[in-house]
């Protein structure tokens, strides 16, 4: 039951992105279309789920006061390997996320789980919550990368999903359509809150 | 082009063309974290730009002395994000001791700086850039390329945090408050900034 419930906590009651605001940087950078967002968010996964596994096993034996930094680099140990293979495997993918692969190291929801997640929890809760969190920022990912690359370009996965007479939102997959897509995306997910509550 | 007016050119990319947080994504989370109130918002650009420009010096000499002289480009990454975690560590211990009054400023936002994905982009980037010419960035560019994204970073911030604080007293519907009209408001600037793209220097 404990095991479930970590599991699809990401999803909706505790989104990493809509719910706890961490990573803002991927996901307004790599939304431009379906197709990053998926690279984006198992790339994530992948980093979140090593990492919390590890953590957790090391977590006795870890001395608080230089906890952030071992972290870090056991999250960075992860990334290069996501990186290198990546490189090899997707060379394309791989050239549009561009910088921001190096920069899941700093994403703040891998880091965030640690600290607040796997540091005082067992390997297997640790791993479910890995899970969860991941899938629901990828699902989140796809959620914003839908709207704009719809909107942007009417493609959805790269197929033409919008009539040919469609003139391309330009804006929308430019820097100031990803912030106005996500803030009103965010205005929602207060509205079905506050109205859940009421 | 002189070196002057490459400098220029410099600046110009790093606080208005290319700004970190509006057009490359780099630096949200402090970006809408600390942007409620000016003077908070005064003292993280302060510590970022500070860090940044440190940050560059120290990932400049280690990646062109140890990660490319050894052929070890692959720790890349790991090299870097442990350089700052050290820097900021050791920069907070050295202003707690020499300068009390700025440490009481900067102090809560310099452990935030190690996450802040801004100055590790800012390294990363120094590696790759290029001038137009095609050569790459010397000790000097990097150092400098470092400080002015810092005050990209700053001028941004400072200008967000001056809308919100007027933003309490606006009538906003209920459920826009906080961070959606936040990003919003993020939108419409960084619509505005796209102004400066057409800009030929």
């Amino acid at each position: 039951m404990t095991f479930l419930n970590e599991l699809t906590k990401g999803f909706i009651k505790e989104n990493p992105i809509f719910v706890i605001v961490l990573g803002m940087c991927p996901t307004l950078a790599v939304s431009t279309s379906v197709n990053n967002a998926i690279g984006m968010g198992f790339a994530a996964t992948f980093v979140l789920i090593c990492s919390n596994i590890i953590i957790s096993m090391i977590k006795d034996i870890t001395p608080d006061k230089i906890r952030i930094p071992i972290y870090i680099v056991v999250i960075a140990a992860f990334v290069s390997i996501v990186d290198m293979v990546m490189a090899a495997y997707t060379p394309a993918l791989h050239k549009s996320l561009g910088i921001f692969i190096p920069l899941i190291v700093v994403n703040c929801i891998i880091l965030g789980r640690a600290e607040a997640f796997a540091n005082r929890n067992t390997v297997l809760s640790s791993l479910a919550d890995g899970i969860g969190m991941g899938l629901g920022f990828t699902f989140s990912l796809i959620i914003v990368a839908t709207i704009r690359e719809i909107l942007g370009s009417g493609t959805w996965l790269g197929f033409k999903v919008m009539p040919v007479t469609y003139d391309p939102m330009l804006v929308a997959i430019l820097a100031p359509g990803a912030f106005i897509t996500l803030g009103f995306l965010m205005g929602m997910m207060q509205m079905m809150k506050n109205k859940r509550s009421r | 082009m002189g070196y002057l007016g490459k400098l220029f050119f410099m600046a110009m990319t790093a606080v208005f063309i290319n700004n970190y947080v509006l057009s490359r994504f780099l630096g949200l989370c402090p970006y809408l974290g600390v942007s409620k109130k000016l003077d908070s918002a005064f003292g993280m650009g302060m510590a970022v730009i500070f860090v940044m420009t440190m940050a560059s010096a120290f990932t400049y000499l280690i990646n062109t002395y140890l990660l490319v002289a050894y052929n070890l480009q692959y720790l890349q990454t790991i090299a870097f994000i442990l350089t700052i975690a050290a820097l900021v560590q050791f920069v907070e211990m050295v202003i707690q001791k020499n300068a009390p009054s700025l440490y009481k400023a900067l102090g809560v936002y310099l452990p935030l700086i190690t996450t802040n994905c801004a100055v590790l982009g800012v390294a990363i980037l120094n590696t790759k850039a290029t001038w137009n010419d095609g050569t790459a960035y010397t000790f000097i560019d990097a150092v400098l390329n470092g400080f002015l994204s810092g005050i990209g970073f700053t001028l941004v911030l400072l200008l967000m945090a001056g809308i919100r604080e007027r933003l309490e007293y606006a009538d906003l519907p209920v459920n826009m408050k906080g961070m959606p009209i936040g990003l919003i408001l993020a939108g419409v600037m960084a619509l505005a900034f796209y102004g400066f793209m057409g800009f030929k220097i």
